[in-house]
């Protein structure tokens, strides 16, 4: 498929969520700095339902970092992040789920690894076989389902990875860089895997280096540089005409931090 | 299906021994009794006859003492004339009776270095060991045994605590560790005759010391005090006591041989 | 040696009964111990490993040292707790094989829980950021560990048994090396050298290490039929 294509029959397929939905999820005016360092500063975004949103930026810009904000395992230390409905609350944080750019997996099998995950995202008893199915043949893991996962490829185990992500029925699923260690097919498969996601109705939040993969799937795009956010406007606008001189570098291949 | 293996190593495991009659007593006893193998002959005899188990602890005099006035058995067998008689005087015991007695001996390296053979009493042998500075290896640890080495270098009006470390050797432990090191270090000690004559390590020792009213080795049985220690079996105790003080009971102990030698001599009254 | 050598093969292969009869108390004394260690001692060193508390500093250090409790000091401690003279006196339970557990339990779980601590620390390092994502609880987390690091934790384990097995400290003490009670293979060793039989006491000890070879090659055995490859 052309991307083109790809892009304009992806976007019509993301159904909406319910009123629990943590979306839109804010960051106002976060900063975070640790050992007297800052890393973050002065960054205001806004993920919105339905729309697939690449964060770009070069190495150590804090990409990752907002990531591990949104998902609440580090909090800001100005400013304020929130959920739709407000504050964050557990609860809030188990709608949002996250995929590392290396996959770590239990030292199990493929169909042990997702049945952890689901008894620990805490879906119902009744639930979890049919939801294994559903989840292994969503990958195309079902033949290897009683492999150990950690000698899967690593195309297979980040396909895992992600599956694994959607037994929680997140409304956010945040993605690092998970095909930056993979061969074009395989990243060909995730990107497959991704929109699949989306027609589940998760939104998806993708951090990435892969600029054909951000045109490909991204409809919005943010940049960061140096702890701050320089541009977020909708991706072709970004990738068409980079508002600042970082961007316009960066897209060319030469922007050394 | 390691599971299930697990579970069965598990019941095979926990499954419990056949267990022995309910009813038992509990003896808190020297050594000599138990490594001679005196109560290997004597203790099924007396079961047989009354259905009780005797469950012996043979931790040395010493510790059998100290064990026994925490409460921890009913019968107590010693060999420690003065100690017996504090314990019953200080309550512990109900009463000491004489049970059978045998007699200590000084072993040393079988071509006796130190003339020991020539003193005609152990009170020479002593002042010989003392004065040749032959290497005397002592229990160390208040048994029985140490208490009568203690008593007869009094006697010898010696104290060799001065040279400790030097010729005089305290191991600190019980008869059998003593006799290993004395062995091993071609060193004298002094043991009950009983655990000599059925040691497996004699090494190229021999008996140099023996005989005469000093070297008599007395043993005692007592039953620990009900009053001041309830949950003693007295009545199963005082059963095994009237046994071992019997006819039959002491033709037992005198029955007894190793290598055709008679160990234990009974001496109740 | 030599003597050693044949005495012990002469008692294996005559399946001497009062043999067996030792060699099956010790291995339920000792297996007993490791069992209860072990639910003891793995959600502790989890839970030192994961959980952040004042004081952790310490309980950690003081559970590393304990790894170095002689034997003879546990059978101490357990010996005046179970004396008819102390405090747990009426439960009748001095020179009877459950003290002889106690006693061992109490030896072992300190290797236990610090090289389970260990071994949970290092896993957690790599598991950490993945399960806080997934809002996994404290217990979800200790349990999870516990049972990826099975392998681990079972050589952790094996640590344990050999101590319980090869002491004779504690169960002297508390047990009294009684005859058909509580006399288990390090005890008969001890006895048999203080009768001066050192070949059968040598031999016995040749026994009890052949136990020991049985029991981990066994479980090297139910390790390799998971497949070598499973697990990385």
């Amino acid at each position: 498929m052309s991307d083109a294509l790809v892009t304009a029959s992806r976007r019509t397929l993301t159904p909406a969520r319910g009123p629990d939905s943590v979306l839109p999820v804010t960051m106002d005016r976060v900063g975070y700095t640790i050992n007297g360092v800052t890393l973050l500063d002065d960054v205001s975004l806004r993920i919105r339902q339905g729309r697939l949103t690449g964060i770009m930026g070069a190495n150590g810009a804090g990409k990752t970092l907002c990531l591990r904000l949104i998902q609440g395992l580090l909090h800001p230390t100005v400013g304020t992040l929130s959920h739709a409905s407000g504050p964050v609350t557990p609860t809030g944080r188990r709608r949002i789920a996250t995929v590392f750019q290396r996959p770590v997996l239990l030292r199990r099998s493929v169909a042990a690894n997702l049945r952890h995950a689901l008894k620990t995202y805490g879906v119902p008893r009744a639930e979890r076989a049919a939801m294994l199915v559903e989840l292994l043949d969503l990958a195309g893991l079902r033949a290897l389902a009683h492999r150990s996962a950690r000698v899967l490829s690593s195309g297979e185990q980040q396909r895992l990875s992600i599956v694994r992500a959607l037994a929680a029925d997140p409304d956010l699923l945040l993605l690092d860089e998970p095909t930056a260690n993979l061969d074009p097919y395989a990243t060909r498969m995730i990107e497959t895997l991704i929109r699949q996601a989306e027609a589940r109705g998760v939104t998806v939040v993708l951090v990435t280096h892969d600029v054909g993969q951000a045109r490909r799937l991204a409809d919005d795009v943010i940049f960061l540089n140096r702890g701050r956010v320089t541009e977020q406007t909708p991706a072709d606008s970004f990738f068409d005409e980079p508002q600042t001189a970082e961007a316009t570098a960066y897209l060319a291949g030469r922007l050394l931090l | 299906m390691i599971l299930r293996i697990l579970v069965l190593l598990t019941l095979v495991v926990l499954a419990p021994l056949a267990q022995a009659s309910d009813r038992f007593i509990v003896v808190q006893s020297t050594t000599s009794t138990e490594n001679s193998g005196l109560y290997g002959w004597l203790l099924p005899q007396f079961t047989a006859e009354s259905g009780i188990e005797v469950r012996v602890v043979a931790v040395g005099t010493g510790q059998a003492l100290r064990n026994a006035r925490n409460g921890d058995g009913d019968v107590l067998i010693v060999h420690a004339r003065a100690a017996e008689d504090a314990f019953v005087a200080d309550g512990h015991g109900v009463k000491r009776h004489d049970l059978m007695v045998n007699d200590f001996v000084i072993v040393g390296p079988r071509a006796d270095p130190a003339g020991l053979k020539e003193s005609s009493n152990v009170t020479g042998a002593l002042k010989r060991i003392a004065e040749t500075g032959a290497i005397f290896v002592s229990r160390g640890d208040d048994s029985g045994t140490h208490k009568k080495e203690l008593a007869l270098w009094r006697a010898a009006g010696l104290d060799p605590t001065g040279d400790d470390g030097a010729w005089y050797r305290e191991s600190g432990s019980g008869m059998g560790a003593t006799l290993n090191i004395a062995i091993g270090m071609d060193a004298h000690t002094l043991t009950d005759r009983a655990t000599w004559v059925s040691f497996g390590n004699k090494g190229h020792h021999a008996i140099l010391v023996e005989g005469g009213p000093a070297l008599q080795n007395p043993y005692g049985v007592i039953l620990v005090n009900p009053e001041v220690h309830p949950g003693v079996r007295a009545g199963d105790g005082q059963i095994f006591i009237d046994w071992l003080l019997s006819p039959a009971g002491q033709a037992a102990i005198a029955a007894f041989r190793v290598n055709g030698q008679q160990l234990f001599f009974p001496s109740a009254r | 040696m030599g003597d050693a050598i044949a005495e012990a093969f002469r008692l294996i292969a005559v399946g001497d009964a009062a043999l067996w009869e030792i060699v099956s108390l010790s291995l339920r004394v000792s297996l007993t111990a490791v069992a209860l260690a072990c639910l003891i001692g793995l959600p502790l060193g989890a839970l030192l490993a994961i959980a952040r508390f004042p004081g952790r500093g310490a309980l950690i250090v003081a559970t590393n040292s304990l790894m170095g409790l002689p034997p003879v000091l546990a059978g101490l401690m357990v010996y005046l707790l179970l004396s008819r003279a102390g405090p747990l006196g009426p439960l009748e339970l001095l020179y009877t094989p459950t003290a002889m557990i106690i006693a061992q339990t109490v030896l072992v779980t300190p290797i236990i829980a610090a090289l389970s601590r260990q071994v949970i620390a290092d896993m957690h390092q790599e598991y950490d950021e993945q399960l806080r994502s997934m809002g996994i609880t404290t217990m979800g987390a200790v349990l999870t560990l516990l049972y990826d690091a099975r392998l681990s934790l079972l050589t952790v384990a094996l640590a344990g048994f050999g101590r319980a097995a090869a002491e004779v400290g504690a169960v002297m003490m508390v047990g009294g090396n009684i005859n058909h009670v509580t006399r288990v293979m390090t005890t008969t060793i001890a006895l048999e050298t203080s009768k001066g039989n050192l070949a059968i006491a040598v031999g016995l000890g040749l026994v009890l290490m052949l136990i020991a070879l049985t029991v981990n090659g066994a479980l090297m055995a139910l390790r390799g039929t998971q497949g070598a490859a499973r697990h990385v």
